[in-house]
């Protein structure tokens, strides 16, 4: 084969760009009128479990903040709980964003791979991979906050 | 002796026999379409072990030691195993072996495992370089999810493109004398990567690499599809697969009517939630030593290509931001020895 007919060749050749193209065209999209719906309803449900309790707490006479405390404490424990005998990932495939986001996600996070790794050791399996996917989440959290005391103290004296 | 007729094609004139073939499943894939194929379903996903490591290290030596008692032999009997898995080390592989003392090489091919350790079964016997071969593969869903993924119980969502990895295992046996099916030919695939990223779309990172064995190994043979009566590729899935269809159409080829991906015969997508279809080595494995020999050697096929796909990228390669190599190696299975 001469230079001039490889050159052909390799024209005839898909780029990159073509192919992302025939990609997209055969990959199917998220059915988004299903999942959005789905992680509202699912999502504003453990609100409303968190409602529930805060009222129960409440209604058993303690103060407002430590109600809010104690639901939190509940939802976590719940959430662990279920993640523990195997339900609370099927309910995430329906719920999406809507299992994520409450601090019931944050929890199965941690408590999934917590009960994966536990193969490994309590050390280096358990202990060192329980915060493989919360670490980030407290890292850039932690960051976040600080970013948002620097920027609350400047605008106060401002006002001021 | 094997004559080389390309740079990747090399046909075996000997024509090695697969002289036995065994598949072991697990739950989910034992109650998919090809449940009645299996030699052995486990309904408990952790085989009976701690660990899913040891579940699928069990997984495949039961495929070890049920072929060699299809083809009535014992492990001293067979000159050379080629076996590999989808984990760090091929530890699944080379802990299975670790009883048999049957010398043993490695191998790491992704979910294109079956066709490279066929591959090189054949070729070694077509060669004399063994009497007796052994291929096997395996892959687990639970020990594929905690090393590429995220922990099992973690709530997640899989998107429309991602794959199943099977938990199965795959064994056949290559002999220099025997009967249907026979290995005819093969051929070696070369890494193409068409700048896919996406871990959840392997079909689309692999179907360049099927599309360009396919038609290197047509080419070089002078034959069309049409001389086939079914192409088998690995596990591309439905993405995969559709790609493959519009890649070989641009060069004038068209397997719609002869094609099955691996990936989608062994789970019903519609019932059993695996978006979109299976994948890892198992996959093709189980298939093949279940479905694919079986209607070979009945007769149902004369002449079938298997082509199985790999998808070569790490957990560190595509956190660094690196493309998804695939690879598809190609086996030509006949009922006919010449």
């Amino acid at each position: 084969m001469n230079i001039r007919e490889e050159r052909i060749v390799s024209q005839k050749k898909l780029t990159e760009q073509e192919y992302e193209q025939l990609n997209k065209k055969a990959s199917p999209n998220t059915k988004s009128y299903i999942t959005i719906p789905s992680a509202f309803l699912i999502g504003g449900f453990i609100c409303l479990i968190g409602q529930a309790l805060t009222n129960f707490y409440i209604s058993l006479g303690v103060v407002k903040d430590e109600a809010s405390a104690l639901t939190s404490i509940s939802l976590i424990f719940l959430s662990a709980l279920l993640t523990g005998l195997n339900v609370y990932d099927n309910i995430a495939k329906v719920g999406g964003a809507g299992t994520l986001v409450p601090i019931t996600g944050f929890a199965n996070a941690v408590v999934s791979p917590a009960l994966e790794f536990k193969t490994e050791g309590l050390v280096l399996g358990l202990g060192a991979k329980m915060f493989i996917i919360a670490g980030p989440v407290i890292v850039y959290g932690t960051l976040a906050s600080v970013v948002y005391g620097v920027i609350y103290y400047l605008i106060q004296l401002f006002i001021k | 002796m094997p004559n080389r007729i390309s740079q990747s094609t090399i046909l075996l004139p000997s024509a090695p026999s697969i002289l036995a073939y065994a598949a072991v499943a697990g739950k989910k894939e034992g109650e998919g379409p090809l449940r009645e194929e299996f030699d052995l379903i486990c309904d408990d996903t952790t085989f009976g072990e701690k660990t899913w490591e040891k579940a699928e290290m069990r997984m495949q030596m039961d495929a070890e030691s049920r072929v060699l008692k299809k083809a009535d032999l014992r492990p001293s009997d067979i000159d050379v195993v080629f076996a590999g898995d989808l984990l760090n080390q091929c530890i699944s592989s080379a802990y299975s072996l670790r009883g048999l003392q049957i010398p043993y090489i490695g191998l790491y091919g992704a979910c294109s495992t079956m066709a490279e350790s066929l591959m090189l079964s054949s070729m070694f016997v077509d060669a004399g370089l063994a009497n007796r071969a052994m291929a096997v593969t395996s892959s687990h869903f639970c020990t594929a999810e905690r090393q590429f993924r995220f922990p099992l119980e973690y709530g997640g969502q899989r998107t429309p493109t991602a794959q199943w990895t099977a938990t199965a295992a795959g064994s056949l046996i290559v002999g220099a004398h025997g009967e249907a099916p026979f290995v005819r030919g093969v051929c070696v695939g070369k890494i193409g990567d068409l700048g896919i990223k996406d871990l959840n779309n392997m079909g689309a990172a692999m179907a360049p690499a099927a599309a360009d064995t396919l038609q290197t190994f047509l080419k070089d043979t002078k034959t069309s599809p049409q001389d086939y009566d079914r192409i088998f590729t690995g596990d591309l899935g439905q993405v995969g697969s559709d790609l493959l269809y519009e890649l070989l159409s641009r060069e004038g080829i068209d397997i719609k009517d002869r094609h099955d991906d691996c990936g989608l015969l062994l789970y019903d997508r519609e019932t059993q939630d695996v978006h979109a279809g299976g994948s890892g080595c198992g996959c093709s494995a189980g298939v093949l030593c279940s479905h694919i020999l079986k209607l070979v050697k009945n007769g149902t096929y004369e002449n079938v290509l298997f082509m199985a796909t790999g998808a070569l990228m790490s957990p560190t390669s595509v956190q660094q931001g690196e493309s998804i190599p695939g690879i598809a190696h190609l086996v030509h299975i006949s009922r006919k020895g010449e």
